[in-house]
């Protein structure tokens, strides 16, 4: 559980972290910023950077912002952030709260960032979840320029981006859930802190007593985390009831193409899809108002 | 030196009371000593190189880049030549020599993790990185056996995969059969576990080519057997040859075996000539050290209308993994030999097929054969009663061996010793725990939330323990003139609070306070003998001999003390650290007397000098504590996930050192278990490729997953086989956990008989509540 050796640079800028990583990224040179997934991945040596950029020590980068309806996230944003998030952040503060206590353990929280899980793209990624389910935009820094992209052309596999080698993932701009809505995230994982076998992150704009525009997020079952349209589209109208919820768990489970391995087959992802998006969105309904 | 309120008794009395551990302070204040602490001048550091496949024969082994690397060096099986095999320690069984591990594989590879090369360097980095370039090449000849009931295959030429099918038996179990009421059959399964100690191991070796004599640190568990066979397979006397015990992060019975690595360090230090030391990553650990656990039983019981049980019939098929270690079959063996619990059995015949399979090596951890087999036994007493439509409990009392019984000969053996249950009122202790746990309002309460929607349920699970094992161990104990009392014995610690209970013996026995107790072990430099700790056994062996010795200096202190004090002996009583003549209040310090008994002190006369003595403890027979696990869970029939709500043990140790150090084994050994029951197991894909080899695929429970946890500690039944009544506590957490947890998986679930295998992971269980419903079997 040694590295292989490899060299470490510290930036000023992002601008001086983009030009270095421009020139060590054909041979490996890789961006740090939480290191809770790398760092132990180069202990085990599946991991070989040739170089680390360590973004840590370039200033401004750690505190979330509201602009307009949009929550930015730049890069050395750490999960524990969203513990007691910024009133300003609104129902997508309480949210994220909600989620980031599932995101490993308590000292991880402290240095692992929401960008980086973004970077990693593991498919039990909260955050990965999160940023899909909501429709963030993701800010990318290289020599050649800037880029946004939206998530959805962001995660192309399991623990795989769109990403070009020499590109920094800068800032992940997260649309604020609309005032009125209702949202709620289920996880199952073996034990506290563990990761997802599967979890649901569901946000629903309320027309009335009914569904207007449903939300629905799928992490952990197939190999990237996808808003399941089929569910969403049973929701459209109805009211928010265990029947409706029960008909949309059903229509994500028809839909969805889980992953399967040696421990956990497909069939137990597929139901598992089932329940955790109907326990979402029974936690969702928890905040409707009560009837009168 | 008087003293106005004289006591007419002893005032100390360390048995019985919960002090705080003499081992704590280091330990938490960041100065303890750790082998990975420990370095030597000009050492190097040594990495193994392990085999990535599970079987094949080696047909070649690419050291060259290696080689070249600056201050590297690297070692093959060719390169290293012949070395004697590690042999035997904990068998009788004959036969098994030809599966011994060898220290590094020669011709074959035979799992995923076995060591193929060693590689030296100046740094631990340099070690990694050179170890990283040797290639094993191997051609797959045939596929791995990774089923102990798959058709044995070869292991060498005319030698087969299994290497012994060990039977035992009493009683004529045919007859019973065919005279039974009930025939109730069982095929069950335990998980591949290991003990998973919070140190992983290490070793440094030192040789001292002037003085012709080997050092190595990081020993523990059996100091002495490893030093002298250490000494045989190096040709070496086993004067010339010192292991040393540091600090140890738990062991659980997988740590301080004598594995092919220690041998690999030892002789790179005497061939290189300079100090080797390595420190085993976590990963390399979970495919390296000992494994266990992995069984599958079929048991069948013949019972009477009235439920009482006629005879069992029991085949175990055991996966040793791909070598034969250590001990032998001794956890085979005894799975079989220890399987009937409390229970009595008028016949018996078990065969135990001890089967080799491409994974790593097996032996034991913690409840060895317990865990598994109170498991299979008391999930055949469920069934028993389920089928006779009788409370689980009166079943069980029906047949438990009464208290007239005991000494009750079981007619079997185990750990190469006969089963001879020494003492115990399980009928009583059964009571006792009900009564502990609020059994009455637990079952209300399930039930209720049951009619609720919940599926919440009860189990409980009975088990009989075994402890302290012989055959022998040797104490000394001194007093120095300070007063300051050493106790020096060849037992270990791998953490269990040892030092403690042994000192609280001392000092009970010496009238002195525990604190002036220092306790040394695990250094074959500070004695001649010694067995080491494992099976339950410090507390009754080094406590019994302990206690001898201090009786001895007791009464020497005494007799030196009446003179200082001008005293008849019988009017001198130690107590608090000094001795007291109660006709007049005067008193001495033991360090007093001590220096009184100084070799040159005129005081002495004839007396023997100093103020140290030797005792021997040997011991035929084991003993058998006992108890029960009531848990009571929760579980999510949507998802599989269990959840333990709250667990009751009730244990009877027959005499209580120190309750809370008691507490605390059971506490950490029902982790253990529950680890075992819901959680933990080795994995391994079609190819033999290991898939828990990290904490996040092994899963070990966290504070998050422990229940509330009651402890009930009893002393209803003290051993005849020793004075104190000492019966060891090491196991008792972990060996009914399984048995409790999934009986109380089908209460929750109301279907009798749905747990057949552990761990009961959430998968599982969502697959098995399927195939339960759908009527099929396991």
């Amino acid at each position: 559980m040694k590295p292989a050796p490899f060299a470490y640079y510290r930036p000023a800028t992002l601008e001086d972290a983009a030009a270095r990583l421009a020139d060590g990224a054909d041979e490996g040179a890789m961006i740090l910023a939480g290191g809770q997934s790398l760092v132990p991945m180069m202990a085990l040596r599946v991991a070989y950077p040739s170089e680390l950029i360590d973004l840590n020590t370039v200033p401004g980068l750690d505190t979330p912002r509201v602009e307009g309806n949009t929550l930015v996230i730049p890069a050395l944003v750490r999960h524990a952030t969203f513990h007691t998030p910024d009133p300003a952040f609104g129902p997508t503060g309480d949210l994220m709260a909600s989620v980031v206590r599932h995101i490993a353990h308590h000292p991880i929280r402290q240095r692992g960032t929401f960008c980086g899980s973004l970077a990693h793209a593991d498919p039990s990624s909260e955050w990965a979840l999160t940023a899909t389910t909501l429709g963030a935009e993701l800010e990318l820094l290289s020599v050649r320029g800037t880029r946004r992209i939206p998530i959805a052309d962001w995660i192309d596999g399991a623990m795989s981006t769109t990403r070009e080698p020499d590109e920094i993932l800068t800032a992940a701009h997260l649309p604020l859930i609309p005032p009125g809505s209702l949202s709620g995230f289920y996880e199952v994982s073996r034990r506290a802190g563990d990761f997802a076998l599967g979890m649901a992150l569901v946000v629903l704009g309320m027309d009335g007593d009914r569904i207007g525009e449903a939300s629905i997020g799928l992490g952990g079952i197939e190999e990237i985390p996808r808003r399941i349209p089929e569910a969403e589209a049973a929701l459209q109208g109805q009211p928010a009831t265990p029947e409706s919820f029960a008909t949309a768990a059903q229509a994500a489970m028809d839909a969805v193409d889980p992953m399967s391995d040696a421990t956990t087959p497909a069939s137990y992802r597929r139901d598992l899809a089932g329940t955790v998006i109907r326990r979402a969105l029974a936690q969702a309904a928890t905040r409707l108002p009560a009837p009168v | 030196m008087t003293d106005a309120t004289l006591p007419n008794a002893r005032r100390s009395a360390w048995i019985g009371q919960s002090v705080t551990r003499l081992e704590d302070r280091p330990l938490v204040a960041g100065l303890g000593r750790f082998v990975a602490d420990m370095d030597r001048p000009r050492q190097l550091h040594a990495r193994i190189v392990r085999s990535p496949h599970a079987t094949g024969r080696i047909t070649d082994i690419d050291c060259a880049e290696a080689d070249a690397m600056p201050g590297v060096t690297v070692w093959t099986a060719e390169r290293l030549g012949e070395v004697p095999r590690i042999p035997f320690r904990a068998t009788k069984i004959s036969g098994l020599e030809p599966y011994v591990q060898p220290v590094l594989a020669v011709e074959r590879v035979r799992y995923v993790g076995e060591p193929v090369a060693i590689v030296f360097a100046e740094d631990p980095y340099v070690a990694e990185d050179a170890a990283e370039t040797i290639f094993v090449d191997v051609e797959d000849d045939n596929p791995p056996i990774l089923d102990a009931r798959a058709a044995p295959g070869t292991f060498l030429p005319g030698i087969s995969t299994e290497p012994v099918v060990v039977e035992k038996g009493y009683g004529d179990v045919e007859a019973a059969f065919a005279a039974a009421a009930h025939v109730v059959e069982l095929d069950l399964a335990t998980g591949r576990h290991s003990g998973i100690p919070m140190e992983p191991r290490g070793a440094l070796a030192e040789w001292d080519a002037g003085r012709g004599h080997l050092d190595l640190w990081g020993a523990t568990k059996r100091p002495h057997w490893n030093r002298d066979r250490l000494a045989e397979m190096f040709g070496l006397s086993p004067t010339c040859i010192d292991l040393h015990e540091p600090h140890v992060g738990g062991g659980f019975g997988i740590r301080g075996e004598l594995y092919p690595e220690d041998v690999l360090v030892c002789m790179g230090a005497m061939r290189l000539r300079r100090p080797v030391k390595w420190v085993e990553d976590r990963r390399e650990h979970m495919m390296a050290a000992n494994h266990s656990r992995e069984q599958q039983h079929l048991i069948r019981a013949a019972v009477d209308a009235d439920g009482h049980i006629l005879a069992i019939d029991e085949t175990l098929h055991h996966d040793q993994g791909a070598y034969v270690r250590t001990h032998g079959a001794r956890v085979a063996d005894m799975s079989i030999g220890l399987l009937l619990g409390p229970y009595r059995v008028p016949a018996y015949a078990a065969r135990a097929h001890f089967r080799l399979t491409a994974k790593t090596p097996a032996a034991t951890y913690r409840a060895p054969g317990r865990f598994e087999g109170s498991f299979v036994r008391e999930r055949l007493m469920d069934a028993i009663a389920q089928r006779l439509a009788m409370d689980p409990l009166e079943l069980r009392r029906r047949n438990f061996i009464g208290t007239s019984e005991m000494p009750y000969q079981r007619g079997l053996t185990a750990l190469e010793s006969e089963v001879v249950l020494d003492s115990g009122d399980y009928d009583g202790l059964l009571t006792k725990a009900q009564d502990f746990c609020g059994w009455n309002d637990m079952q209300a309460e399930a039930a209720a939330r049951r009619a609720a929607g919940e599926a919440v349920g009860i189990g409980l699970g009975f088990f009989v323990e075994k402890s302290g094992l012989g055959p022998s161990e040797l104490v000394r104990v001194t007093i120095a003139t300070d007063g300051e009392i050493e106790i020096v014995t060849g037992a270990a610690s791998l953490g269990q609070g040892m030092e403690t209970a042994i000192a609280q013996i001392a000092a009970d026995t010496l009238g002195a306070d525990y604190t002036a107790c220092r306790v040394i072990h695990g250094q074959t430099d500070r004695i001649t003998h010694g067995w080491g700790a494992h099976a339950s056994r410090v507390t009754v062996m080094t406590g019994e001999a302990t206690r001898r010795a201090a009786t001895e200096l007791h009464d020497r202190a005494r007799d030196m003390a009446a003179e200082l004090l001008d005293a008849l002996p019988t009017d001198v009583i130690l107590d608090g650290g000094r001795a007291t003549n109660t006709a007049t209040g005067d008193h001495v310090t033991l360090g007093q007397i001590a220096a009184a008994l100084d070799p040159v002190s005129p005081r002495r006369g004839d007396r023997q000098p100093g103020l140290s003595a030797e005792a021997w403890f040997h011991n035929t027979h084991m003993n058998y504590p006992y108890g029960a696990h009531i848990a009571m869970v929760a579980v999510d029939t949507e998802t599989g996930r269990t959840t333990v709500e709250r667990y009751a043990i009730s244990y009877d140790v027959g005499r209580a050192v120190n309750p809370a150090m008691i507490e605390g084994q059971i506490l950490g050994g029902l982790a253990q278990g529950l680890g075992g029951a819901l959680l933990e197991e080795f994995r391994y894909d079609q190819d033999g490729q290991p898939l828990s080899v990290t904490f996040a695929d092994y899963l070990m429970p966290s504070s998050a997953e422990m229940p509330e946890v009651a402890i009930q500690i009893l002393e209803d039944a003290p051993s005849p086989l020793n004075p104190l009544g000492l019966k060891g506590s090491g196991e008792a957490g972990v060996t009914a956990a399984g048995a409790a947890i999934a009986a109380a998986i089908d209460d929750a679930l109301q279907r009798p008989g749905l747990v057949t295998r552990l761990p009961v992971t959430p998968q599982y269980l969502h697959a098995r509540l399927a195939q339960f419903d759908a009527g099929g079997d396991a």
